[in-house]
């Protein structure tokens, strides 16, 4: 349990991490606007569009858990569902083109969208279904709705506590790259996570699928 | 794919001015009748080298008849914006149109000295899948690789407005027209933009009935070439707002953004004002309502002389236009060179306030009638035409050739193709540099340069340089 929490604040920090997620958008608003006020707002809408797109693929699934016989099928087909993301990403490591039609001040549906395109979401699903697994609830004296009440709430909280972590991250590399480190600091630190990201998601996914079967 | 950004992708236009001085150069070589291949001459600009200024390695095409003009690169700093999704190309490739054949060549310059082709897409391809021809800008920017056309289709190129369209950055394939609505926009040539302000910026030559067999004079005279500058909502691809410059201000065509994308303004040169003969630069920026606005800040006189040694074209007027034909800006957006290719000048402006430039420095060099030589004693023919300046702003380069037609009516016969190079010292005097020359083989004639890891016209950064 304590695990799961973690990779759940791990995930935000790796997402927070990388680039590409769009923590040097809060240094080039606060270089552009001439106020440091202008990073943290920046930060907070690619917070927002973060939320969002965990949210939407969180959500279904917090409403399909209560559907508590085919507990296991559900976790398969989540495993194989986040797995074979995977496996795509790893064999087209394309960009999604419509992404580039963003305008620069659309930050949070920049953030949603290249969130949603690239699976960040649902990375987090094999995780989020272990935190929902039937022992950790007291499920036999629970109603259906109440459950699936209690489910949705996991989801918030996985969702918030997940973008919260990448949220801090980005903050605070955009802070010390604008106060302390420059601009050069960017194409330093950049790693192509491309293939890393994927193999991710493969081994998220396997995990969820391996602990599913082993619960069958 | 790179496990890291290319080494040569600079997160701003000032740290890309800390970056090494540049040790090759890329110039196009053009057969002027099309008897032989074009070609990419990779020339030695390292001063340290034994080499220096000679060829060492040339790049022939396997067509006759291209009429190599402008080129660039697949990729460039503006793939460090998160929001491309771009950050891991390479600067590998050179995107080299033929002006007059419409094919498109993508050369591999990984290895510069074993520079080849890696791709050549025919003019069939561009026209079924654009219905563009004669490509000739290319910049590398969110969507891909914006290439602009100075044609339509059918076989003159009139049928339907040129316009720019998309290559995929990685697969070179074509993927279609970028324009959704081009308003008012009927010519093409030239474009920039500025990237995280999300506008473009495009400029007017004229259609290829204009320009392909030579200047049509009662055109001129008429002022039927483009005067007018367009802006863009980059990202919607549409022409929010045209500018009219006036119509005797003919031919409109470098367009140069600030490099520093908070700043919102830029240049635009114009050829020739058909009032006057001057040669003119606008300066155009953005107001705070997010419309456009231009101004004339320069202007560049004509210089009288005798019909006698004037081309047939330009006897009857007993002057020499400057004929503005290249415009560059300094990656500090300092200083604005401007190419005077009639009068053979090379001027540079301080343009620290965009609004008042001063001219702080000029180089005379070859000119209709001055056929001023080089300070090493050689012939330089023709007129300072394509420009290019180093990263760090110490060195600026340039060739002598406009385009095939219109060199045979300003400067009939043959003169020979040139590179030179001019020094720019720290407190801006700018001098003409002796030891730098270029040979190039006979029959050519050079037209743009380009710089190994970027240059001050292929670039565009997506943070502010403060």
């Amino acid at each position: 349990m304590a695990a799961l929490w973690g990779a759940v604040i791990f995930s935000g920090i790796y997402h927070g991490f990388n680039p590409a997620m769009g923590w040097p958008l809060a240094v080039s608003a606060a270089l552009f606007e001439r106020k440091k006020s202008a990073l943290f707002k920046a930060t907070i809408a690619l917070g927002i569009g973060h939320l969002l797109s965990m949210l939407i693929i969180l959500l279904p699934f917090s409403i399909l858990t209560s559907f508590i016989i085919w507990e296991s099928e559900i976790r398969i087909a989540a495993g194989l569902l986040v797995m074979s993301l995977g496996v795509y990403l790893l064999i087209n490591n394309r960009h999604p083109k419509f992404l580039a039609r963003i305008p620069p001040s659309k930050l949070a549906l920049w953030s949603f969208l290249a969130a949603l395109a690239h699976g960040a979401g649902l990375m987090l699903v094999p995780i989020f279904l272990g935190l929902c697994a039937p022992e950790d609830f007291d499920t036999g004296h629970q109603a259906a709705q109440t459950l699936m009440g209690s489910k949705i709430e996991t989801a918030l909280v996985v969702a918030l506590i997940h973008t919260l972590a990448m949220s801090f991250i980005g903050a605070f590399l955009a802070t010390i790259v604008y106060f302390w480190l420059g601009l050069k600091f960017i194409s330093k630190t950049w790693f192509n996570l491309d293939a890393v990201w994927a193999i991710s998601l493969i081994l998220v996914g396997a995990i969820g699928l391996f602990t599913a079967i082993n619960h069958a | 794919m790179n496990l890291r950004p290319d080494p040569t992708f600079y997160a701003t236009a000032e740290l890309a001015m800390k970056a090494p001085a540049e040790k090759l150069a890329f110039t196009l070589m053009l057969s002027p009748d099309g008897t032989k291949p074009d070609g990419l001459a990779v020339v030695d600009v390292n001063p340290k080298s034994k080499t220096y200024g000679d060829i060492l390695h040339s790049l022939f095409m396997p067509n006759l008849g291209d009429e190599f003009h402008h080129f660039g690169w697949n990729a460039c700093s503006s793939s460090l914006s998160p929001l491309t999704g771009h950050a891991f190309l390479e600067r590998r490739y050179l995107i080299i149109p033929g002006i007059r054949s419409s094919r498109i060549y993508v050369i591999d310059v990984k290895e510069p000295l074993k520079a080849k082709i890696h791709r050549i897409i025919e003019a069939d391809e561009i026209m079924e899948k654009t219905g563009y021809s004669r490509p000739h800008t290319i910049h590398c920017g969110p969507e891909g690789i914006y290439v602009s056309t100075l044609g339509g289709g059918g076989a003159d190129g009139t049928d339907g407005p040129p316009g720019i369209f998309i290559m995929d950055c990685e697969t070179f394939d074509i993927l279609g027209r970028y324009e959704m609505d081009r308003g008012a926009q009927e010519k093409g040539y030239d474009f920039w933009w500025n990237l995280p302000r999300d506008y473009m910026v495009s400029s007017e030559w004229g259609l290829p009935p204009q320009y392909e067999n030579g200047i049509v004079a009662e055109d001129l005279l008429s002022n039927k070439y483009g005067h007018s500058i367009h802006f863009w909502d980059l990202r919607a691809r549409k022409n929010v707002q045209t500018i009219d410059l006036g119509a005797n201000h003919q031919m409109a065509l470098e367009i140069r953004p600030a490099h520093d994308p908070a700043k919102e303004y830029g240049f635009c040169g114009v050829v020739v004002d058909t009032s006057n003969l001057e040669g003119a630069i606008f300066t155009w920026w953005r107001k705070e309502d997010g419309t456009f606005e231009a101004k004339k800040t320069i202007t560049i006189p004509p210089v009288a002389a005798d019909p006698d040694d004037l081309p047939e074209l330009l006897k009857g007027f007993s002057a020499v236009p400057p004929l503005v034909t290249d415009i560059d800006l300094s990656l500090d957006d300092k200083y604005l060179y401007v190419a005077c290719w009639g009068t053979g000048e090379m001027h540079q402006y301080d343009v620290s306030d965009p609004m008042n430039p001063v001219l702080n420095g000029k180089i005379e060099i070859g000119g209709i009638v001055t056929k001023t030589k080089h300070a090493n004693g050689k012939e330089f023919g023709y007129g300072p035409q394509m420009l290019e300046i180093s990263r760090d702003g110490k060195r600026v380069y340039w060739t002598n050739s406009l385009y095939s037609t219109w060199d045979d009516q300003f400067y009939p016969g043959e003169r020979g193709a040139a590179m030179v190079m001019a020094d720019v010292a720290d407190n801006g005097d700018f001098t003409l540099n002796k030891d730098f020359w270029v040979n190039f083989p006979k029959g050519y004639r050079s037209h743009q340069i380009r710089l190994e890891g970027g240059d001050c016209s292929t670039d565009s950064f997506c943070f502010p340089s403060v």
